[in-house]
């Protein structure tokens, strides 16, 4: 089957949750050289999405509701994240917590199994993502490439489910692309999202191509020598990898075809002793 | 109402010990200099939503938690 007979949608929007959204691309406001810099390198992105996180405040501190009132100027739809939490305790207390805060039942959902990978506790996510369906929140599941976590993560109400690339903060683009490919496959009409593990803008367009949804990324934008000018080659190539997939690319060969005709070759003559 | 007022308990605050002398969430809010919609608050690991404060009574070595928004990815 080409491609294209697979494809859902196409040249819509993307929608999650019922929801349209502008853009392909959802990005992190965390690590930016300052608040400036974050807010040129969000609008160059076209970002239909800003992740965000909820974090302990000093006695009088003021830098949470400086921090919100600048997302609030940039008019996009934000998403928190439960950053950080390792139980599911944590994650569903910092997700009601955070739904409280930025007025948003969306939640970028987070349970943390290990300091050094940072790789989900996809137990634990399971477990937090079926009490916050069942509270009403719309759950962004960060997870692996587990097809078998992915089935129980959309039984547990999710409709949206966030594999990641490689791990946070890596920058390693996709480490496992067969597995990526085969979840893409199986679950051709989930909307996917890679999530973390992002470095470059080719490793966006490697997943948009693959048909995968849309990316959520961070570090490479915000940690890029010019991060609003690397915003935007982002979205040029997500925006590529898309309209690539949408067109149905070629099947891959092992050996050589020529692409210009053999008919009419001049000297070309079937007899010729080699 | 009245036996606690004046004496302040110990409380877990953003992980750091704190001496208060209020007796609701609430006012521990408002204790520690914040505007009761700029903050979300969990007792014990639970949730405390912002109408449910001003009942939320504090009692000796309870752990609070007091967050605001911030960057995140």
């Amino acid at each position: 089957m080409n491609a294209i007979d697979a494809t859902p949608g196409s040249g819509r929007p993307l929608t999650l949750y019922g929801v349209d959204l502008p853009s392909r691309l959802l990005l992190g406001t965390a690590r930016y050289p300052s608040p400036k810099v974050m807010s040129d390198a969000a609008i160059a992105s076209s970002a239909g999405v800003l992740t965000v996180s909820v974090r302990r405040e000093a006695a009088r501190g003021d830098s949470g509701r400086r921090f919100f009132e600048l997302i609030k100027a940039l008019g996009v739809r934000v998403m928190p994240n439960t950053a950080g939490c390792r139980t599911p305790k944590e994650a569903i207390t910092t997700a009601q917590m955070a739904r409280e805060l930025f007025g948003t039942d969306w939640i970028k959902l987070e349970v943390i199994g290990n300091d050094d990978t940072l790789q989900p506790d996809v137990f634990g996510l399971v477990e937090a993502a079926m009490v916050l369906c069942k509270e009403g929140f719309k759950v962004f599941p960060y997870t692996t490439e587990d097809l078998i976590v992915a089935e129980r993560l959309l039984a547990a109400g999710c409709e949206v489910l966030m594999p990641w690339g490689a791990p946070i903060g890596t920058g390693r683009g996709l480490a496992n692309p067969y597995a990526l490919k085969s979840l893409r496959r199986y679950l051709a009409s989930v909307p996917l999202i890679i999530d973390a593990g992002i470095g470059a803008p080719s490793h966006a367009a490697e997943a948009m191509e693959m048909g995968f949804d849309a990316i959520l990324l961070n570090t490479a934008v915000s940690r890029a020598a010019d991060p609003a000018r690397m915003a935007h080659a982002f979205a040029l190539a997500i925006e590529a990898g898309r309209s690539a997939y949408e067109a149905g690319l070629m099947e891959m060969r092992d050996m050589a075809v020529p692409s210009t005709p053999v008919a009419g070759t001049p000297f070309f003559d079937l007899e010729r002793p080699q | 109402m009245q036996q606690r007022l004046g004496r302040s308990i110990s409380l877990v605050v953003n992980g750091e010990a704190v001496a208060t002398c209020a007796r609701t969430l609430s006012e521990l809010v408002a204790e520690q200099g914040f505007a009761e919609s700029a903050v979300a608050t969990a007792r014990n690991g639970d949730f405390v939503p912002r109408p449910a404060r001003s009942e939320a009574e504090l009692a000796p070595g309870d752990r609070i938690e007091i967050v605001a928004p911030r960057q995140g990815g």
